[in-house]
Formats: C-alpha cells, structure tokens, sequence
C-alpha cells in the first residue's frame, strides 16, 4: 500500500473498479490481440496475393502495388513469417475465450430472429450501439464468422504447406488442388469481412476509438 | 541493452551486422515503426521490404521453418500414389529459362561424378546407372509456385544409390551440381527417403530433355525447386551448399 496517497486519490482508487467496469469496453489483452491479429492479417493477405500472382487460379491478376513482397520468394518469406504470429496469436485468443468463459457469454445464444431484426436495422442504418460492451447479433455472428474462416484458412493453409505431413488433413479438405481453391475462398471471405468491419468501425468511431484506447 | 536481442551471440552474422550499423536510437525507432500503423502502410510499399534489417529478420525466420520442417518430416511416411489414369497429360516444363534453352547431354560421353563424403568416388557412365535396380512411382510434384502435376518417374532408389557409393549417412547434406548450372541441396532423411529416387525414366521413357535428361532427384516429399534436373555431380557434405532459388531467398528445406 501507498501510504503518501492522499485522500481524494484514495477515494478515486477506491472507486476505480466500479468505473473500471463502467467505462472500459475492451481489456488490454484483447486490444493487443486485435493489432497483432491485424497486422498479421495484412501481411498474410498481402503476400498471398503476390503468391496467387505466381500461378493464378482464376483469369486476374492482383495489382502489383497492393501485394507484399517484391517477388515470389520474398511473398513466400512474409507469408510463412505472419502464418506463427496468425496461428500464435490465434489459439491464444481463442483458449482465452474458452478458459474465461468470454466466448460463451459474449457470443451465445445466437438467434436467427434476432440477426435477421439487427440486421434489417443495420440496413436502415438505425442499429442500437447504446451498449458497446454488448455485442449486437449481427457482430455476433459476423466476429463466430471470422474466427471459424480464420481457422479454416489455417487448416488449408497446413495442407498447401505440408500436404504429404498432413495427410488426414489433406483428405479432410479433398486434396491439395481442392485446399488451394478452399484457402482462396475462405481469404475472399476474410477480405470481405474486413471491408464490412472497416467500414462499421468508421461509420461508429466510438466502437473504433474502444478497441484503440479500451473505452 | 546492447543488443535488441537476447540470442545476438548466437544470431546471424546477417542480423547482427544488419543491426549493429544502426545506432540504439534508431534501433529502437525500428523497432517500434515495425508495430505501428505508420508502420504497418509502410509494409506494402517497396521501402521496407527491401530494408537490410527486415530481410534478415525474415531469412532468421525462414531457417527457423527449416527447422521446424525437418522436425515435421516423418521418415517413414509416404506421400500420396495415383492410378495411370491420373497422370497429368502434358506435363508443364518448369525452369528458370525457356524450353528451347534447355541443355543438350551428351549420353555417350556422360559421366556421373560422385564426392565429398563418400568411400566410393568413380565417375558412373549410364549404362552403369541404368542397370540398378528400378522402381516406378505415380505422384504428385507442387511446385512453389502453386500449381501441382501427376507423373511418373521411375529409377533407383536414392538411399540405394548412397549405400552404394558408400555415402556417409551420418552426414547432413546431400548437393547437387547440373549442366544447366542449377545446383541445390537436401537434407539427409530426405535423401533416405523411400520414395526418393534418382529418376531416369519418365511415363516409361527415357526422360525427355525437357525434364531433365539423363536424370533427376524425384522427391514427392519436396516442392518442385528441390528436385534439381541434369544432375552431373553429387556430393555428400557437412557444409551448406545452398542453392540457386535457395541462395536468392526460397526456403531451403522446401518441403511438401
């Protein structure tokens, strides 16, 4: 204990876990989570364009100036760096959720009727964000989405990487060619969450400046 | 601090020369654009990338997936095997020049050389090698690039080949020398590997020039970039020989 502490301080220090608990919305660990999730996020997609690049599944091509890496071999590099911060960063994320009990009562129970009204305000741009430490269905589902994506772009990812290692994975998945259409699609996903989630985040600045500065 | 590293003594000498040159100061500033958004916009554009300090960073990490690759490899595992009818028709020709470049070798006057750690050091002429023991293999090659084809190869066992020779096992690489002036290098399970095969042969036939006559390393357990083609020499060494992709930045395990 700090005993030059004055007491108006000890009263706000008294005080702080009720405030605590009334303003801040995302907890230090999570933020931290979010950036290296981001960051990893950037340089896997980055990178992995510029790897598509190399032998393209579809008739396009992803612009030079928007991919990492300068070449195949340095996309490659990028690549397989961000994939240990990704699945690192990732499985802690996810057995924190599990062990704390968040990922249960922040994200359950889902309701289709209730997606369906949250979503149908979300479209008349009228969604209530009065509560930001409650997610609202539509952020429910969207965020179960993206974990599950995420994990389903591991999962490819391991059978691109190492399908002879790998085997039950690769059949898992039908196969190596399969994997790489499966990894294709499910970053298309990712791709189009993150506009979405971008763009929410810019049109509501409170729920930005929350995952920035925790409240 | 000193060193921005815990494990400098042991680092790169890449790394620690990459950044030694900068003053702490500015270690740290690198340190900390890496982290931030400033930082993170800057990773798409050309500077960053091309910076001495970030390319060692990311070469320390790709021999770390070295590691971890050889510590993922399971000796006795064997890679997928497909019916004839799976073959890829036409299989796509892959080097780093054109077809009409690729070497014209001599059959008559060709001779395998063999050295490094090895008991047995003669030149084999092909007939010589042609009379091994063969064995047929239907699989898939993944080139790095993505892409992946169906062929079949056919040749000795290389851990034959090594016994052979009197290869020293204990050893941990085995390189490779081509008259297309491609070199690389495996490790030494790898090249012990069951389906590892000195190929002469493809889909029955002598292997055409376009992939890689009189032999190459068939290796279903690597990408296509390790499977070095017009093999004129090999040795067996405890020195890192590298590679040709392999010295300009690919993974050097490769494998698949």
């Amino acid at each position: 204990m700090d005993l030059h502490l004055s007491s108006t301080q000890k009263i706000e220090t008294g005080a702080q876990p009720v405030m605590d608990d009334h303003r801040r919305i995302h907890p230090g660990w999570l933020r931290l989570m979010h950036g290296l999730n981001a960051l990893a996020v950037l340089i896997l997609v980055g990178s992995g364009w510029r790897i598509y690049n190399a032998s393209p599944l579809f008739g396009f091509e992803f612009p030079g100036v928007i991919t990492l890496g300068g070449w195949l071999g340095g996309a490659l590099n990028w690549h397989f760096a961000a994939m240990w911060l990704l699945a690192v960063n990732g499985l802690l994320y996810l057995l924190v959720n599990l062990v704390s009990g968040r990922l249960w009562h922040r994200f359950f129970p889902l309701s289709f009727h209730a997606l369906f009204v949250d979503l149908r305000d979300a479209l008349h741009g009228h969604l209530s964000h009065a509560d930001p430490r409650r997610y609202n269905m539509v952020q429910k589902a969207a965020y179960l989405f993206v974990m599950l994506d995420s994990v389903l772009l591991v999962i490819s990812g391991l059978v691109l990487w190492k399908s002879v290692q790998f085997p039950l994975l690769g059949e898992l998945l039908g196969g190596y060619e399969t994997a790489r259409y499966i990894h294709f699609f499910a970053m298309s996903a990712l791709v189009g969450f993150l506009v979405i989630h971008v763009a929410m985040a810019l049109l509501v600045p409170r729920s930005l400046l929350a995952m920035i500065r925790g409240r | 601090m000193k060193t921005p590293f815990p494990h400098a003594k042991d680092a790169d000498l890449i790394v620690r020369n990459a950044l030694g040159g900068l003053e702490a100061p500015a270690r740290r500033a690198f340190l900390r654009g890496a982290v931030t958004l400033g930082g993170l916009s800057m990773l798409t554009g050309c500077s960053i990338s091309d910076d001495t300090s970030v390319e060692a960073m990311l070469m320390k990490i790709s021999r770390f997936n070295d590691k971890v690759q050889a510590w993922l490899f399971d000796p006795n595992r064997l890679a997928p095997t497909y019916p004839p009818s799976m073959i890829t028709q036409s299989f796509p020709f892959n080097a780093f020049y054109s077809e009409n470049k690729v070497p014209v070798v001599d059959a008559d006057r060709f001779r395998l050389e063999i050295s490094g750690k090895v008991a047995d050091r003669h030149a084999w002429s092909l007939p010589e090698l042609l009379a091994l023991p063969h064995t047929e293999q239907i699989t898939r090659h993944i080139c790095v690039e993505g892409w992946s084809a169906i062929g079949r190869w056919g040749g000795v066992r290389f851990s034959d080949f090594l016994r052979l020779v009197g290869a020293d096992l204990s050893a941990k690489y085995v390189g490779f020398k081509c008259a297309d002036d491609y070199y690389t290098s495996i490790d030494m399970p790898t090249a012990l590997h069951a389906q590892t095969l000195l190929a002469f042969s493809y889909d029955g036939e002598p292997l055409p020039a376009r992939y890689g006559f009189p032999m190459k390393l068939r290796m279903p357990t690597k990408l296509g970039y390790k499977n070095p083609k017009h093999i004129q020499a090999i040795f067996v060494t405890n020195t890192y020989p590298g590679g040709y992709w392999e010295d300009q930045g690919y993974n050097w395990f490769g494998g698949s």
